[in-house]
C-alpha cells in the first residue's frame, strides 16, 4: 500500500491499465510528452510509448470523436478533456453519438470510451475553469457518470470505468486533487498523506460503478453528496455535533438508490448537497428518487445546498461555493423542520 | 490507372451496383407513398456513382462511415436489401430491428460503421477507426462520405487535421451536390469548391472529380485506398454530383432552376455508364438482364420486408447500457 494523492492515484490507474491491456490508449491535449496540466498522465508516454499515450490538438469534439472511432474497433481509449469547462464542444459527440451507438445499432456496435475531466471550483479559476457539469451528463441515457471524492476511490473507479463496456464520463474534483478540503479556504491546505483514503494499493483493483458509499454512519440526518462536498459535509456535521450519516454517491449514473433509501428510512431526514448550480441540477434527481422511495419515512422536507444559479463569480468564489456556513444552515433547516 | 485497366467484370459490377442503388431507393420512395415507410428519408437518387465506385474499390473488411443519406453506401457494401427496406419500414427483419431507422443504417459485419445524422460528426469518428486500424497493424482503411454542407462545420476541419498529423488510412469523400439542404452551398461558402479548395490548408492534394462518372470515381477511389493502405496517409476527394430529388421526402426541390435539374438529369450516371458499356461492345441483352435481376431481387426483398412483423416491444428497453436497459435505472 502506498500513500497517494488523487493525481497519483489516477496516474496509477492509467499506468496499471496501460500495462494490463494493450487495447487501452490515453489521449488528450498535453497528456503525452508534457504529462497533463494537472500531471495526471505524468511519465505515461515515456513508459508506454508515443503510440499509446497521444498528444491531441485542442479539439475537444475531435478528441471525443476519434476516441469513439478507436472504441468501436475494440480499443479502450481514455480521453482527457483538460477542464470540464472545455467539454461542451465534445458534448455533441458524447450525447448524440457515443451514448447512442449501442442502442441504435441493436448492440452490434459499441464504444467503451472513458472521458476524464477535472471539474469544480475552489482554485480561483473563474467561470470557465470551475464548472460542475455532471448533471448534464447524468441526464444522457447510455453513458455512466462518475465523480470520486478521494484517491482510493479515484483509482478503483477509474479502472472500472476503463473496463466498463459502457462509455463513462469521469469527473475529477480538482480542488481535492492534492488533499481533502473542508470548505474553509483560510485553513492551511490539507494533504492526503494522513488520510485513510489516501492509502492506495499500487496494483490493480476495481470498485463497483453502481454503489454509493456510506462514509460515516449516523442516525439523525442523511447527507447525500459527492466530490469535494463530501469533505465539507463531514466537517460541518462534526462542527454542529449532529450525528449525520454522510453518503458519497460516487456514481451519479447509475444511482445506487438502495443505499440512500436504507439510510433515509433510518434517519427520516435528508440533505442533498452539490457544488453545481441548483435548478435542474443533479440534486433534483436525488431528491425525487429519495422522496419516492422514502416518502412515508420522512419527518421533514428534503433540503438542497448547492452552488448559486449564476456563473462562478471570480470575486465571490467562497460565497458561491457551498461551504460550512451554508451546509450548516441546510442541516439546521432539516433538523428543525417537522 | 487508365480506362483499359478496369476490366469488363468490374465495369458490369459498377453498373449493377448503381442499378441496385437506384431501384432500391426508388422502391423506398414508393413504399413511402404507400405509407409503409413512416417518417422521413433522404434519397441519393442521381448520386449512385460515388457509392458504387467506392464500394467496388474497397475490401470487405474496410470501414465506411456515411450520412443520413446513406442507403446507397450501405447497399454497396453487400448489406441485404430486405434488411435495409425492413429497417426503413420498422420491421423485425430490419438491419437494426427498427432501432435506428433510415438515417442510422449500421452493419458491423459489412464494415458499415454507422450512418450519422449530425452533420460532420462521423468524420473524426472515421479518423479514430483509421487510427485503430493503424494501431492494430491491420490493412484496413476507413472511407467517410459526407455532403458539401459538412465542409463548413468544425468537425470537418478537426478531422482533417487529426488525419494528417497521425497519417491515418482514411479517405474523406465529399459528395458535392450543390445544395446543403435547401440553400446553395456557394451562397454560404468562402471558396468555390467547398472541399477541394480547403485541401491545401491541411497539406493535402486537391482532388476534384466528376462524381457522375463511375469509372473515374472507381479509379480515384482505388488510388486513394492504395495510398492509405501503403501508409501514405489520408485523402480528401470532392466528387461533383447532383441530387435528382429534394433534400428529404417532404421536399420537392422546387428552389432549383428547371434548366439546372434538366442538365444534370441528362448526365445521369447510370445512363452514361450504360452508354459506355454498349460502346465498349457489351450487348444490350446483358445489361437488360442485370436490370431484370436487380428488379426481381428488389421485389423479393420488398415482399420479405412487408411480411416481417414489427419488432418485439421488449427490444426498445434494452441495450441502452451494456449491462441494462431503462428498467435498470430504477
Amino acid at each position: 500500500m502506498a500513500q497517494m494523492n488523487m493525481i497519483q492515484a489516477i496516474n496509477s490507474a492509467l499506468d496499471v491499465m496501460l500495462e494490463r491491456d494493450q487495447n487501452v490508449v490515453v489521449m488528450g491535449q498535453d497528456v503525452g510528452y508534457f504529462g497533463g496540466v494537472f500531471r495526471c498522465t505524468d511519465g505515461l508516454q515515456a513508459r508506454h510509448g508515443e503510440h499509446r499515450v497521444l498528444d491531441s490538438p485542442i479539439s475537444e469534439g475531435g478528441i471525443v470523436a476519434t476516441a469513439i472511432g478507436m472504441g468501436v474497433n475494440g480499443l479502450r481509449p481514455v480521453a482527457e478533456i483538460q477542464f470540464a469547462d472545455y467539454i461542451y464542444p465534445g458534448f455533441d459527440q458524447i450525447a448524440s453519438e457515443l451514448a447512442r451507438i449501442r442502442y441504435r445499432s441493436d448492440a452490434t456496435f459499441t464504444a467503451p470510451v472513458t472521458i476524464r475531466s477535472p471539474c469544480g471550483g475552489g482554485i480561483r479559476g473563474g467561470q470557465t475553469h470551475s464548472q460542475s457539469p455532471e448533471g448534464i451528463f447524468a441526464h444522457v441515457s447510455g453513458i455512466k457518470t462518475v465523480m470520486p471524492s478521494n484517491p482510493y476511490d479515484a483509482k478503483g473507479l477509474l479502472i472500472s470505468a476503463i473496463e466498463s463496456n459502457d462509455p463513462v464520463v469521469f469527473f475529477e474534483p480538482k480542488r481535492i486533487y492534492n488533499g481533502p478540503f473542508d470548505g474553509d479556504p483560510e485553513k492551511p491546505a490539507q494533504s492526503w498523506a494522513s488520510h485513510a483514503k489516501g492509502e492506495v494499493p499500487e496494483d490493480y483493483y476495481s470498485l463497483p460503478l453502481d454503489q454509493a458509499e456510506v462514509i460515516k454512519e449516523g442516525d439523525e440526518i442523511t447527507i447525500v453528496t459527492y466530490g469535494t462536498l463530501v469533505h465539507v459535509a463531514l466537517a460541518t456535521a462534526e462542527l454542529l455535533g449532529v450525528n449525520a450519516e454522510v453518503i458519497d454517491v460516487r456514481t451519479l449514473m447509475p444511482l445506487d438508490v438502495m443505499t440512500l433509501q436504507k439510510s433515509v428510512e433510518k434517519t427520516g431526514r435528508c440533505l442533498v448537497a452539490h457544488e453545481a448550480t441548483r435548478f435542474c441540477g443533479y440534486g433534483a434527481e436525488l431528491v425525487a428518487s429519495i422522496q419516492q422511495a422514502c416518502f412515508w419515512h420522512l419527518e421533514a422536507p428534503i433540503e438542497r445546498v448547492t452552488g448559486w444559479d449564476t456563473p462562478y463569480p471570480h470575486a465571490f468564489e467562497w460565497s458561491y461555493f457551498p461551504g460550512q456556513k451554508r451546509m450548516a444552515a441546510g442541516i439546521r433547516r432539516v433538523m428543525e423542520a417537522g | 490507372m487508365t480506362d483499359q485497366q478496369i476490366n469488363s467484370e468490374t465495369r458490369l459490377r459498377l453498373y449493377r451496383l448503381m442499378r441496385e442503388c437506384r431501384e432500391l431507393e426508388q422502391r423506398a420512395y414508393d413504399l413511402f407513398m404507400q405509407n409503409l415507410v413512416k417518417g422521413t428519408s433522404h434519397l441519393g437518387l442521381g448520386q449512385e456513382a460515388v457509392a458504387a465506385g467506392f464500394g467496388a474499390a474497397m475490401n470487405a473488411d474496410d470501414y465506411t462511415f456515411c450520412t443520413y443519406r446513406g442507403h446507397n453506401h450501405t447497399l454497396v457494401r453487400g448489406v441485404a436489401m430486405d434488411a435495409i427496406l425492413g429497417e426503413l419500414m420498422g420491421r423485425e427483419c430490419g438491419l437494426m430491428r427498427g432501432k435506428g431507422g433510415s438515417m442510422h443504417l449500421t452493419s458491423v459485419e459489412h464494415g458499415v460503421m454507422g450512418s450519422y445524422a449530425i452533420i460532420g460528426a462521423h468524420l473524426p469518428v472515421a479518423a479514430g477507426a483509421a487510427w485503430s486500424a493503424q494501431y492494430r497493424g491491420t490493412q484496413q482503411v476507413a472511407v467517410c462520405f459526407f455532403g458539401d454542407g459538412t465542409t463548413n462545420i468544425g468537425a470537418f476541419h478537426e478531422a482533417l487535421n487529426f488525419a494528417v498529423i497521425w497519417n491515418l488510412p482514411v479517405i474523406f469523400v465529399c459528395e458535392n451536390n450543390k445544395y446543403m439542404e435547401y440553400t446553395p452551398i456557394e451562397a454560404v461558402t468562402a471558396v468555390a469548391n467547398p472541399a477541394a479548395d480547403r485541401a491545401s490548408a491541411y497539406s493535402l492534394d486537391p482532388i476534384l472529380i466528376d462524381g457522375n462518372d463511375v469509372e473515374l470515381v472507381y479509379r480515384t477511389a482505388s488510388e486513394a485506398i492504395a495510398r492509405a493502405r501503403a501508409g501514405k496517409g489520408p485523402s480528401l476527394i470532392e466528387a461533383q454530383t447532383y441530387r435528382h430529388g429534394g433534400h428529404s421526402r417532404a421536399d420537392p426541390g422546387k428552389y432549383r432552376p428547371d434548366e439546372e435539374v434538366a442538365a444534370w438529369k441528362a448526365r445521369d450516371p447510370l445512363d452514361a455508364h450504360r452508354a459506355k458499356l454498349v460502346e465498349a461492345g457489351v450487348d444490350e441483352e446483358t445489361i437488360d438482364l442485370i436490370d431484370a435481376q436487380v428488379m426481381s431481387a428488389i421485389d423479393e426483398a420488398t415482399e420479405t420486408a412487408k411480411a416481417s412483423p414489427p419488432p418485439p416491444r421488449e427490444i426498445a428497453y434494452i441495450d441502452v447500457w451494456a449491462d441494462g436497459g431503462v428498467e435498470w435505472r430504477c
